[in-house]
């Protein structure tokens, strides 16, 4: 059983990141990136899988610029066993994107893909579903659980209100939610190892894949910015204020 | 030009945000039609017609679509999406799992959580957990497009005899099977449809700290949320949380008790018209977007609270 865990390289979790002084895109100058918190849930899972006896492979990919090397070699010390980059530098778009990994999957033929449910630069959460869609494959998205037999995959969704249980017939998708897993941390001698596993890169057009982007970035902005209000100093002032001044309680 | 719009409901009710996203396709050019599938969906219907600004709905009874299974949903799509240039769901779990998919298949570039419609093609919608506004022009003949509720007031619904048409169910493709469903029973109004939230974070020390906030929202009729943190620790169940990776709410107010307010967190409730922080840290930035801030222990403070309401 061989699982593809696609990996996206982002802007980490605790940068705040601002618009350029021209609006035409967000400031990425000098900032952390890092794999993408979700991909790193995705990855675990994988991982997991194959030690618990029931996956033989875990393969990583990326699609995006060379630098992204850096978070498949940090995929490899988490325990992928290869890793593949698509090199692009368009400005990539998650439909793109889905495309590329269709055309891995046809290569590679793997039995579970299981991606990160969105990444945190973009927030869009469309490529798993768009790589299913292109595939003809059955969807579990925002995973909770995944409970991989021979020919089927049970998986229990985070759905809003409550949870939801779906089981797939293989090969399949899954999109992975916080709850998930907790990742591990890459130890030194795996960082060492890692340096010495197999990472191959290729190019889109490669692929033949046309990642040409469908729409058009205007223009990027600060959101409206909410002034800070009065600081209160008893339950009661607050309750006084929230009755009489808000008015939203009664 | 006209839009579809795709309706989520259990089966017996629609869901609020169906109703938000009606409103943002009356702001494009055309007709909005709606599509309901479902299984046994005749109330669904009965409270679609009276919808205003619909003009017009599909209606697909049969047990394919009972549980919403996004592959199946799909294909009925497809089947009757000629002559829309927009198709519209809301983004919920429902829309973000079921969207996409359309949109691969309608080899379309989806436009995700839009937060307006600036003109037929162009929309502004949040990136980076809501730090940046970006705005964007989609080029694809079909614009597919997920619609953030919490932007959108909802349509009214003065409306009666919308005519509805019965369409045809597609075969299932049998590749994904519906098991189970829990879904949490709460004499609480739902957090995205609530108007007053009040959420705990990481400083309510532990999940069964969590009935303190419960008394207070039962005497307020107020939803339960809490932040990723408070959900990382196991205090309580993922959908609670609101955030960058959660739920988005924007009630009339929003009571954040011991949430530090990291930029994830208020990407989902910084557009509540009036937030409260009670956090012991002085220094926490949930007290920059506070319009009322008190800086105090929450034990002492929620129990205090409870009893002057």
């Amino acid at each position: 059983m061989k699982i593809l865990v696609p990996i996206k390289r982002v802007v980490d979790y605790n940068v705040k990141v601002r618009p350029l002084s021209d609006n035409s895109n967000v400031d990425l100058n000098n900032v952390k990136m890092a794999v993408n918190p979700f991909c790193e849930i995705a990855l675990e899972e994988a991982v997991r899988l194959k030690e618990s006896g029931k996956a033989t492979e875990v393969i990583a990919v990326s699609v995006g610029k060379t630098e992204s090397q850096e978070q498949l070699r940090t995929a490899l010390a988490l325990g992928a066993d290869r890793a593949t980059l698509v090199e692009s530098d368009s400005l990539l778009e998650p439909l793109g994107i889905a495309k590329v990994l269709h055309k891995i999957v046809e290569n590679e033929k793997p039995d579970l893909i299981i991606l990160g449910k969105q990444a945190i630069d973009g927030d869009n959460n469309q490529t798993g579903q768009m790589l299913a869609e292109l595939l003809g494959y059955p969807q579990a998205t925002n995973a909770s659980e995944v409970i991989l037999e021979d020919s089927s995959v049970k998986v229990t969704r985070e759905i809003d209100g409550g949870l939801q249980t779906l089981e797939l017939t293989i090969p399949a998708i899954v999109t992975t939610d916080l709850r998930l897993n907790e990742p591990r941390y890459a130890s030194l001698p795996n960082i060492m190892k890692a340096k010495k596993k197999e990472l191959n890169v290729m190019s889109t057009s490669e692929l033949g894949v046309d990642v040409n982007p469908r729409t058009e970035l205007l223009s990027v902005e600060l959101p409206p910015s909410r002034e800070a209000g009065v600081m209160v100093e008893t339950i009661e002032d607050l309750v006084d204020k929230l009755k009489n001044e808000a008015k939203v309680i009664q | 030009m006209n839009t579809l719009v795709i309706a989520e409901h259990d089966n017996s009710s629609l869901k609020g945000a169906t109703l938000n996203t009606i409103a943002a396709a009356g702001i494009v050019s055309g007709d909005v039609t709606m599509i309901i599938a479902g299984q046994d969906i005749g109330s669904v219907i009965e409270e679609a017609q009276t919808l205003d600004g619909v003009n017009k709905i599909l209606k697909c009874d049969n047990e394919v679509y009972a549980n919403a299974i996004a592959e199946d949903l799909t294909s009925l799509i497809i089947a009757n999406s000629d002559g829309y240039s927009h198709i519209m769901a809301p983004s919920t779990t429902f829309g973000k799992n079921l969207m996409p998919r359309i949109s691969a298949k309608l080899d379309s570039q989806q436009i995700s959580d839009i937060i307006s419609v600036e003109s037929d093609d162009t929309f502004k919608r949040p990136i980076y957990a809501g730090s940046c506004i970006a705005t964007v022009k989609s080029n694809d003949s079909v614009k597919v497009i997920t619609v953030r509720s919490t932007a959108f007031d909802p349509v009214t619904t003065s409306n009666s005899g919308i005519e509805v048409i019965d369409i045809e169910a597609q075969s299932s493709l049998e590749i994904s099977k519906f098991i189970s469903e829990e879904i949490a029973k709460s004499d609480r109004p739902e957090l995205t449809a609530a108007n007053i939230v009040i959420s705990g974070g990481r400083g309510m020390q532990s999940g069964d700290n969590f009935h303190l906030l419960d008394s207070i929202a039962d005497k307020l009729g107020a939803a339960v949320g809490a932040s990723r943190a408070a959900v990382d620790a196991g205090f309580v169940p993922n959908d609670y949380q609101v955030g960058q990776t959660g739920k988005i709410v924007a009630p009339d107010l929003y009571i954040a008790v011991g949430i530090s307010g990291a930029i994830q967190h208020l990407a989902g409730m910084k557009d509540s018209k009036v937030i409260v922080a009670i956090n012991k840290d002085e220094d926490a930035p949930i007290f920059q977007v506070a319009d009322y801030g008190l800086v105090a222990d929450l034990f002492n403070a929620l129990p205090e609270l409870e009893a002057s309401l």
